[in-house]
């Protein structure tokens, strides 16, 4: 009998296996090793892309071990993740903990641990470990995200490992983790929290990013001009979002942009002028106008959305002096360098721009295998690491980009869809995990690329060069196909 | 304590996935297919086409004995971020500069605004077109200083020190030369003056290109699709020239210390044989290094070096004139070969006198030419523009008068293969009109007809003048450029082209001429064996009078046609005649005759004094 039901696991297992998501992956690999080759092929060596000394050739070593890896993990009995979740969690803890202290410095970076004549990085793994114990934590019975002590918990597991891999100076892999929010999220944290949450970022991304650059001829900063027009649309935003239809929209909106408009206008054509001090006393008009509606409806929400709007502003201005007028000038830097600000010494955008001229050149159809003059001429750095993308575009050109970029939307929706048939509330969270931390690298190495995010160093899954994120992927992927091709079988414990 | 709200949270998460895709997609359609510019970036980026010269044609001389070669020469190059360390001291020593120049370079090379293309990695010029001589020194110490680079060039190279004028020199585009023709890119060379640049197509030959794939900091990785695409420089043709170098080198050497110039023409086919200009200079130092330098100082000389007096110098053409005059009488029946006019030492008539040496009178035109009578040649013009039967007026006797002259070659340019040519000047009734308000006649212009007043020539067209008589009424426009390399001459340059004048009357021209040699003005000129032609001429001007010969020989089946120009010698008999008859028997003979070399010396060692005056 037990025999059976362990026969009849196995068979099941490969019969309920997510066929579609594997064949995602084995496209997503194959796509990867292409651009690999492309990027790390150089003209002069001409040389075999099988070699196992140059990049391809290792990087199939590291796809070979990754296959090898999944079918392990999808042999092994899904109890253990929810079982040892913790276990997990903590080991990897200790080991982001020691690394620093072991670690090389590579780049100015401590995250690298050498085992013989490999090198890991732990925080790549950590990802792993940290959707494990949210997965375990969230899942527990009686679990609610609207207590402030499980709020609190929930957030001490994202937080811990951020906080140790900054330590590490991989500021980068740290940010991944604020992808989880994106999980709150879908179990029932408010909506405003995240949204408040992503609004401070653009806020300050914003707003340093175009701190320096002025408006044309009026003497106004962009960074700051753009800054407080968006709390008026956010604000008048909020207020059509929880308030239902009411006029109050249509006021903010049509004075605020109006005397905004008026007064750009002025600016530009009559005498040029600081306008900031216009948009500050709209934004204060908005405050005013809409406490004064909380009071005359009674309604505490119009008060609450005012709350978001002067904090909005209040934060605006704290990060601005803070950053300012308490940082050391190497702590802001290093701010400046994680937005990429100071990326290139010159202050041309290098990088960014030489990224937008690989891929710019590809055209539609791109200039073929082995033939992209930018990347293997060196011209884009990091081509084979964060700046893969480029290689696709360049060589594969434009059908080939966006085929990649479908490609992991229909992944990301596959791991929406999987996530969503678990029967258990640890799959489930644990599968919003995985495809969080999917999206925000997309998200962001493909931004970064494209020139539409900061310049945040981490990889684009499955392509760019590196065990490490290879096997992290990896392992992130089939842990949650594992749990998902045994969701059917029934639990005995 | 599952709330089915929050499960349509996964609309919310998809829907922004999704968002973020298009988004990026959308971003990726504006930059690969909405934009060119990004493209065209990445071809700059990436592509270094490398130009190919080709090697310029080689010029050689009429019997194929070389003038105008190519020489190696080498630019020194460097790569400023790999020559650490090199012992300046050294460095400037075996390059025979100072350390302040080599300072100075080395600020020049890095100072961005004068060198744009600027790059830490990639060869910067140090010191161009240094001749193997200068180069020999500092190859053998080459090791010693890593980061300096050697690139082959060539530079012009010349066998014999003469026909500067005639070969021309190269120099470095202008802005307008790379405007007009975009073949040319800035730092290339091209002909600036002489044959250089009138065949500047025939002789660059075609540039090729080679695609090379350069990477970020500009070192260079290899071919573009190993060299499928590169194209090979297909080097330029050479040029057989006209020219004797020999006799060239002889009419320099007699030139020497004396402003002028000798041109001598083979008759038949209208190849010049000798365009001597003086002064003149060594071709060598245009080439090479020091070309500004001296391009400079030849610039300010106040003798004009630079100007090449064959082509471009325009003097009264003299007594060499009254050939024309004789013929264009006889051609429009004004006079016969028996017409004899009175000389009593001149042309007097009511108040107006135009003086003439000692000769028996009245003279008929053989022995008029023979002595160069100034009276014949007046009568005449004045017969012929008083003459109311032929001509209706004044005017129509002188546009008869002038279409002559024009159908010998004189007043317009005759179209010469070397830039800047002349055109001399022909007076037309017009222009007497102009100047005279209308009222003039035979007697006010009268001394057109002895090669004074307003008739202008330049040196070119008075021995094609030469060339006309010696082939009895016709001449092939002269040319230097003899053959191209597997290309045909321009039609201009093989067609003859007939004067108004029939043979017949140049025949008693050519006896003319002969007699002179004989028993007239060019006596010295009588070279045993060979029967010469040959006309004097004293031009008349401010200061002292200019000596002029032209001539031909032999009388029969004529091989050189000569004019020689000497400013301020005096008497045509002075130096005109002498250096013309040398210069004859160098070509026909091949060599000068023992005495004759003796002569040539006494005449290279005559100097004229000029003064300071610019001229």
């Amino acid at each position: 009998m037990e025999r059976r039901l362990d026969d009849n696991k196995k068979k099941g297992v490969w019969r309920s296996l997510d066929w579609w998501t594997i064949l995602i992956y084995l496209a997503l690999l194959a796509f990867g090793w292409i651009s690999i080759c492309g990027a790390s092929y150089d003209f002069d060596m001409g040389g075999n892309i099988f070699d196992f000394d140059s990049r391809s050739g290792m990087q199939i070593v590291w796809i070979g071990t990754s296959l090898a890896l999944g079918f392990i993990l999808l042999m092994l009995d899904d109890k253990l993740y929810d079982t040892f979740a913790y276990v997990f969690y903590i080991i990897l803890l200790v080991a982001l903990f020691i690394t620093p202290f072991l670690a090389h410095d590579i780049k100015g970076s401590h995250s690298w641990i050498k085992i013989g004549p490999f090198s890991f990085q732990s925080a790549e793994f950590a990802k792993c470990a940290t959707a494990l114990a949210l997965a375990k934590f969230m899942s527990t019975y009686g679990y609610n995200i609207g207590r402030a002590k499980d709020f609190l918990i929930t957030l001490g597991i994202i937080v811990v490992p951020i906080v140790l891999i900054i330590l590490q100076r991989e500021t980068g892999s740290a940010l991944v983790y604020l992808a989880f929010f994106l999980v709150l999220y879908r179990e029932g944290m408010p909506g405003c929290v995240l949204f408040a949450g992503v609004s401070a970022v653009i806020y300050f991304v914003v707003g340093i990013r175009y701190e320096q650059t002025m408006l044309g001829y009026i003497p106004t900063s962009v960074g700051e001009f753009l800054v407080l027009l968006m709390v008026i649309l956010f604000t008048a935003g909020m207020v059509r979002a929880y308030c239902g239809k009411t006029p109050v929209t249509r006021h903010i909106l049509l004075y605020g942009l109006g005397i905004v408009t008026i007064a750009l206008g002025f600016s530009a054509l009559v005498i040029p002028f600081d306008i900031k001090w216009v948009l500050v006393s709209v934004c204060a008009a908005m405050i005013l106008y809409l406490c004064y509606v909380a009071l005359r409806e009674r309604i505490m929400r119009y008060f609450y959305i005012s709350l978001f709007a002067l904090g909005s502003i209040g934060f605006f201005y704290s990060t601005d002096y803070v950053l300012n007028h308490t940082l050391e000038p190497h702590q802001r830097i290093r701010i400046y360098v994680l937005l990429g600000l100071t990326d290139d010494p010159s202050g041309a955008g290098y990088n960014v721009n030489q990224a937008k001229i690989a891929i710019g050149s590809g055209g539609l159809l791109g200039k073929g295998f082995l033939n992209g003059t930018q990347t293997k001429l060196k011209y884009v750095p990091e081509q084979d690491t964060d700046f893969i993308f480029c290689t696709v575009g360049e060589e594969e050109g434009f059908w080939g980009a966006a085929g990649v970029l479908v490609l992991f939307l229909i992944l990301i929706l596959r791991l929406i869809h999987l996530a969503e048939r678990q029967p258990f509330a640890f799959g489930r969270i644990y599968g919003y995990c995985v495809m969080s931390v999917f999206l925000f690298h997309v998200f962001i190495n493909v931004g970064m690329v494209l020139g539409l995010t900061p310049v945040i160093g981490i990889p684009l899954p499955f392509f760019s060069y590196g065990g490490s994120s290879l096997w992290g992927f990896t392992i992130l992927l089939f842990i949650f196909l594992c749990i998902d091709a045994r969701r059917n079988l029934a639990r005995k414990d | 304590m599952a709330n089915y709200d929050w499960e349509k949270r996964k609309y919310v998460i998809g829907a922004v996935a999704t968002a973020i895709v298009l988004l990026y997609i959308v971003r990726l359609f504006t930059l690969q297919i909405m934009s060119d510019d990004y493209k065209k970036n990445a071809d700059s980026n990436a592509f270094l086409k490398k130009v190919q010269y080709p090697s310029r044609g080689v010029i050689t001389d009429r019997h194929g004995k070389l003038l105008v070669y190519n020489q190696p020469s080498y630019d020194i190059m460097v790569v400023m971020n790999e020559q650490k360390g090199v012992d300046t001291l050294d460095l400037c020593a075996s390059l025979g500069i100072t350390k302040e120049d080599y300072v100075r370079r080395m600020e020049e090379i890095k100072d961005r605004r004068r060198n744009p293309g600027y790059s830490n990695y990639t060869q910067q010029l140090f010191m161009s077109q240094l001749s193997s001589e200068e180069f020999c020194v500092f190859q053998e110490k080459l090791f010693r200083f890593p980061g300096f680079y050697v690139q082959r060039r060539s530079i012009r190279q010349y066998e014999v020190p003469c026909a500067a004028l005639v070969l021309g020199d190269l120099g470095e585009v202008s802005p307008a030369d790379i405007e007009e023709d975009d073949y040319y890119q800035n730092g290339d060379f091209i002909g600036k003056s002489g044959v250089e640049r009138a065949y500047e197509k025939q002789l660059r030959g075609e540039k090729g290109t080679q695609i090379l794939l350069r990477d970020a900091r500009g070192r260079i990785k290899g071919r573009y699709m190993e060299g499928k695409l590169d194209t090979r420089p297909v080097p330029g043709k050479n040029l057989t020239l006209g020219l004797d170098r020999d006799l060239q080198a002889l009419g320099e050497r007699l030139m020497e210390g004396k402003l002028g110039s000798i041109v001598a023409i083979e008759p038949a086919t209208g190849e010049i044989l000798c365009m001597v200009s003086a002064p003149s200079y060594d071709p060598r130092i245009l080439a090479g290094r020091n070309r500004g330098k001296h391009h400079v100082r030849m610039s300010a000389d106040p003798m004009k070096p630079l100007l090449n007096r064959a082509i471009m110098g325009q003097y009264p053409p003299g007594s060499t004139f009254k050939t024309t005059q004789a013929l264009t009488f006889l051609q429009e029946g004004i006079i016969t070969p028996e017409t004899a006019f009175p000389c009593h030492h001149g042309f007097i008539y009511r108040g107006l006198k135009v003086g003439c040496h000692g000769h028996p009178s009245p003279a008929k035109l053989v022995p008029a030419i023979g002595t160069s009578c100034n009276a014949y040649f007046c009568w005449g013009l004045y017969y012929m523009f008083g003459n109311r039967t032929k001509y209706k007026d004044v005017q129509e006797a002188m546009t008869r008068w002038k279409d002559y002259m024009v159908s010998m070659g004189f007043g317009y340019k005759l179209g010469v293969d070397l830039p800047g040519e002349r055109r001399g000047l022909i007076p037309n009734a017009p222009f007497y009109d102009k100047a005279y308000r209308g009222s003039w006649n035979g007697l006010t212009v009268i001394s057109i007809s002895i090669g004074q007043g307003e008739v202008n020539a330049t040196p070119l067209q008075i021995a094609n003048l030469g060339a006309t008589i010696a082939n009895r009424g016709y001449f092939v426009t002269p040319h230097v450029v003899k053959q191209i390399q597997g290309e045909a001459l321009d039609t201009l340059y093989t067609r003859r082209r007939y004067t108004m004048v029939e043979p017949r009357h140049y025949e008693t021209v050519v006896e003319g001429m002969r007699r002179a040699v004989l028993s007239g003005t060019c006596r010295k000129a009588n070279l045993p064996g060979i029967e010469v032609c040959g006309k004097t001429g004293t031009a008349q001007n401010r200061g002292h009078d200019h000596s002029v010969f032209m001539g031909f020989a032999p009388m029969n089946n004529p091989k050189i046609a000569i004019a020689v120009y000497v400013e301020n010698g005096g008497w045509g008999a002075d130096y005109g005649v002498p250096l013309g008859a040398l210069m004859m028997e160098q070509y026909l003979n091949g060599k000068l005759s023992p005495e004759s070399e003796k002569k040539a010396e006494e005449f290279q060692k005559r100097h004229i004094n000029y003064g300071t005056e610019a001229r």
